[in-house]
């Protein structure tokens, strides 16, 4: 294991993160289990498993929104165990890492369109002229493939795959090094999915963004990651190589959940 | 009795609005059930397939008009009255809806919620009423169903409780079975487990049933036949075992191309540009015409017809033309 | 503008658009009253006490020979001005608490909570009461206590709809971003939950203004002989000499405006259309197609989801 700060080659670094929700009548439920996983930059890793398995837990541990119980969590060598203290700090780790949600319907401020939630992060991380701001603006609305009229609207008058490349814009917006994607296409129609990970590739491409998709399903994974992870009940199942887990399942589980997709000559009966 | 079990002819729903313009959300629906037949509706949003199955119900929003006709067994399903639309919704068919927890009441037990129909519209007794419930629990692969019937609905996981939902539909023994999305909120080995349930009590009583979901290979593996819906509309139906191999229709294409492989990974998935369209937002010809890419200008014209090819059923007018030649997803890479 | 004025008339419906209209008259009247009132609204005339209206005194004068009319006016300043007070603390009070709450939950919002409850729990008459008893009669105690009974009425309401976005994954994002918990409560959740908020301080003006003027009418409030509607209600005297105009004129004036209020209050408040016209949720495809054309700017209110 190295220590932070001098291992750069790795985006993300966890170590035997754990978190233990405490219920009403102190019942303690263990959502994420002794959970260990790096992400090379530049490299792309899907988190899998079922309801209950802990990989949004996961994914709002990374981001801040929840507080490891026990564990180490690293981005980019900087430790990110505990809750930001100051406003710099925040936006430093906010320009480290930024997160898309599933729902689109909800992960947008009503109020604003596209270019005024872009807009306001791009002023609140500053560093840039009225003008620089401007210029960027316009490249992440081509860049997501909004046009110029969608990028004026509110979320109301969008459709569901027009919101999310709105909400991938705006995660873009302070040029961060990872995205994580939790479950960020799952609620989109089938055609519309495959625009938005045709999306995802191409600006993991053009970028070098490191991701991290937290994802039920093991087709848009295998799409999008180099390596994956199986989660069960808070705890790994097996991780590695995406078409080695998937072709190849070393455990019952993994192949369990494989068997269970449906796809062509897939046929109903256990 | 002879004859199909479930047809509809030319069903179409208007929807009126604030602003006075009603809007169509289904146009011209023909389809025929055979008894014992399981037939997929898939669709993404706005292709009316749940808005199909509330009509086949009567159970359309209040602002909604359906004209054309469903005719379940004979009988004209527009023309009951309130005794013979209840014996309808009670013993002819069964909904199974996507999210149970919505349509079970959380402050009641499972076992009265099983018994209430029979106790209520059949006049079974309660103790009888309750053995029967039990017995279709264990049919549905529940455990210890004694124990089951007197938790609530909050005791038990969302897999469980669709299974209970399936039950308290067999309880009526429908001889149609409706299930809209019944699976999308499941994981998938518990969809797996859900799905193999329906499948496997279907054809031990015979009933028909309607299955709709957004997941074409789900349906290929459910169903003996699959319709594609798109804008309110059929587009293409036909066999599942041939569905992958002769899909004709533009559409029916672009949602294989569009769905990733779990064995290998794309170079680049083969989307559909644009969104799905509902009935009343598309123009005068072909609804599919603006995101296809083989439209031509007379595609938007006039609209195409469901016309026969290469058997089954294509609702494109350059469909002869076209033809894509495997449009499975080796094609498409 | 036009259009934008049609779209807000549209909103509030017919019975919300004249309230709103009444209720602008009435404040115009008394901002303006020095101007338009015919007559000094305390200018003692005993040759025309009690006389019935006419041309010198268009809603007759009362028992005093004061014009009624001119009372009423300069009335309507004193009988707003209370309520608006009382309204403002309580919202700059309960606005920041029920943030506070709403954001970091937990026992900060239990506390918080627990307070709204205990102050909830007296009534704000009898705490003016109470007050004015302490500190002897007057507009200010009475503003003064009425302000702290009404902060719980407004705060739990704001702190209700406030939880709510709090847990929305848009929340949740921003904070992802680096902004503080100030930025986005105020330039986000309470932009938010504006509508709301606001129509809520309508509805509790309405009861604040009913609660005043029964202090007035007591004696406890504001004192004769500033010019109040409250005070010209307790006018008992005209009553028992069968006099009713004075006494009615002001009264009708309190119900008409508590009405007004109300009605705009619930109106701004937004009673929403049937939940199947409004997008539907969960995974799948079960997306309201959007019906608007997007980007036009100037019918974004006016779209309505139909059922996918």
């Amino acid at each position: 294991m190295s220590t932070a700060g001098t291992d750069t080659a790795q985006a993300v670094e966890v170590r035997e993160l754990t978190k233990v929700f405490k219920g009403a009548r102190g019942v303690r439920h263990q959502a994420v289990a002794d959970v260990s996983f790096d992400v090379p930059v530049g490299g792309s890793l899907g988190i899998v498993g079922e309801s209950g398995s802990g990989k949004t837990t996961i994914a709002r541990m990374l981001v801040g929104l929840e507080r490891p119980t026990s564990g180490r969590i690293a981005v980019l060598g900087r430790d990110r165990s505990r809750p930001a203290r100051r406003g710099v700090e925040r936006g430093a780790r906010a320009r480290e890492l930024q997160i898309v949600f599933q729902d689109p319907y909800t992960s947008l401020d009503p109020r604003q369109s596209a270019r005024a939630a872009v807009a306001e992060v791009l002023r609140h991380h500053g560093g840039l002229t009225a003008e620089q701001r401007a210029k960027r603006l316009d490249e992440l609305v081509d860049q997501v493939g909004l046009t110029e009229r969608q990028a004026l609207a509110r979320p109301r008058d969008l459709s569901g795959g027009q919101r999310q490349r709105v909400a991938i814009a705006r995660a873009l917006a302070a040029r961060p090094r990872v995205l994580v994607l939790d479950e960020a296409v799952s609620a989109l129609d089938v055609s519309i999915q495959a625009q938005i990970l045709n999306l995802l590739a191409d600006i993991r491409a053009e970028t070098g963004l490191t991701y991290l998709l937290i994802s039920h399903d093991l087709a848009v994974v295998r799409q999008l990651c180099d390596t994956v992870l199986v989660l069960r009940g808070g705890r790994v199942v097996e991780q590695g190589d995406c078409a080695r887990v998937l072709d190849a399942p070393a455990e019952e589980y993994t192949r369990a959940l494989r068997e269970a997709v449906p796809v062509p000559g897939w046929t109903v009966g256990v | 009795m002879s004859g199909p079990l479930l047809e509809l002819s030319g069903l179409t729903v208007d929807i009126a609005t604030e602003d006075g313009a009603p809007r169509t959300l289904l146009d011209g629906i023909d389809l025929t059930l055979a008894r014992g037949e399981a037939l997929g509706l898939v669709g993404e949003s706005g292709s009316g397939k749940s808005m199909t199955v509330r009509a086949i119900t009567r159970l359309l929003p209040a602002a909604a008009r359906a004209s054309g006709t469903i005719r379940f067994e004979g009988a004209d399903v527009g023309a009951m009255d309130g005794s013979a639309l209840r014996a309808y919704r009670d013993g002819g068919v069964g909904l199974v809806f996507q999210d149970p927890r919505a349509h079970i009441n959380p402050t009641r037990r499972i076992g009265a919620f099983l018994i209430e129909a029979l106790v209520r519209n059949r006049k079974v007794p309660r103790r009888e009423a309750l053995a029967r419930a039990a017995a279709v629990l264990a049919e549905v692969g529940i455990d210890d169903p004694a124990r089951r019937l007197r938790q609530y609905p909050h005791e038990i996981s969302g897999g469980m409780l669709q299974r209970v939902m399936i039950a308290s539909v067999l309880l009526a023994e429908p001889r149609l079975i409706l299930a809209d999305e019944p699976t999308t909120a499941l994981d998938v080995t518990i969809q797996q487990e859900v799905v193999a349930i329906l499948d496997r009590l279907r054809r031990e009583r015979g009933m028909g049933m309607v299955f709709i979901t957004h997941d074409l290979d789900l349906a290929l593996a459910v169903c003996g036949r699959v319709a594609v819906m798109y804008a309110g509309r059929i587009v293409e139906l036909r066999s599942a075992d041939t569905l992958h191999e002769r899909a004709a229709h533009p559409y029916t294409a672009g949602l294989l191309g569009s769905r990733p492989a779990i064995d290998r990974r794309a170079e680049r998935l083969a989307a559909i540009p644009g969104r799905p369209v509902s009935a009343f937002e598309s123009g005068q010809g072909c609804a599919f015409a603006p995101r296809c890419a083989h439209a031509r200008p007379a595609c938007e014209q006039r609209p195409p017809e469901l016309t026969e090819f290469d058997g089954g059923l294509v609702r494109c007018a350059r469909v002869t033309e076209i033809r894509p030649a495997r449009p499975s997803k080796e094609a498409s890479v | 503008m036009r259009e934008k004025l049609r779209t807000t008339t549209g909103r509030l419906g017919l019975a919300g658009t004249a309230s709103a209209v009444f209720l602008l008259v009435v404040l115009l009247i008394a901002l303006a009253a020095p101007l338009l009132a015919p007559a000094d609204p305390n200018r003692q005339s005993l040759l025309d006490a009690y006389t019935g209206p006419s041309a010198a005194h268009l809603l007759g004068a009362d028992g005093i020979g004061r014009d009624i009319l001119s009372r009423l006016m300069f009335g309507a300043r004193t009988s707003l001005l209370g309520p608006a007070l009382v309204v403002g603390v309580s919202l700059l009070v309960g606005i920041p608490l029920a943030l506070l709450a709403s954001w970091y939950g937990g026992w900060v919002d239990a506390v918080v909570a627990r307070v709204f409850d205990l102050i909830y729990a007296l009534p704000g008459l009898l705490l003016a009461v109470l007050t004015v008893a302490l500190f002897g009669p007057g507009l200010t105690p009475a503003v003064a206590a009425l302000s702290i009974a009404y902060v719980p009425f407004l705060a739990r309401i704001v702190r209700a709809a406030a939880r709510q976005q709090r847990v929305s994954p848009y929340v949740d994002a921003l904070s992802v971003q680096g902004f503080g918990v100030l930025r986005i409560s105020v330039g986000h959740v309470l932009r938010n939950i504006a509508p709301t908020v606001v129509g809520q301080a309508a509805i509790a003006f309405g009861y604040a203004l009913l609660d005043l003027a029964s202090l007035s009418y007591l004696g406890l409030a504001v004192q004769a002989p500033t010019p109040d509607w409250g005070v010209m209600v307790s006018d008992t005297d005209a009553l028992l000499k069968g006099y009713w105009l004075p006494v009615i004129a002001p009264g009708v004036l309190i119900v008409l405006t508590v009405l007004a209020l109300t009605v705009l209050g619930a109106r701004i408040s937004g009673e929403k259309p049937p939940r199947y016209l409004r997008r539907a949720k969960r995974t799948g495809d079960r997306r309201v197609p959007n019906t608007a054309p997007v980007g036009t700017p100037n019918q974004k209110e006016t779209t309505v989801g139909a059922v996918g």
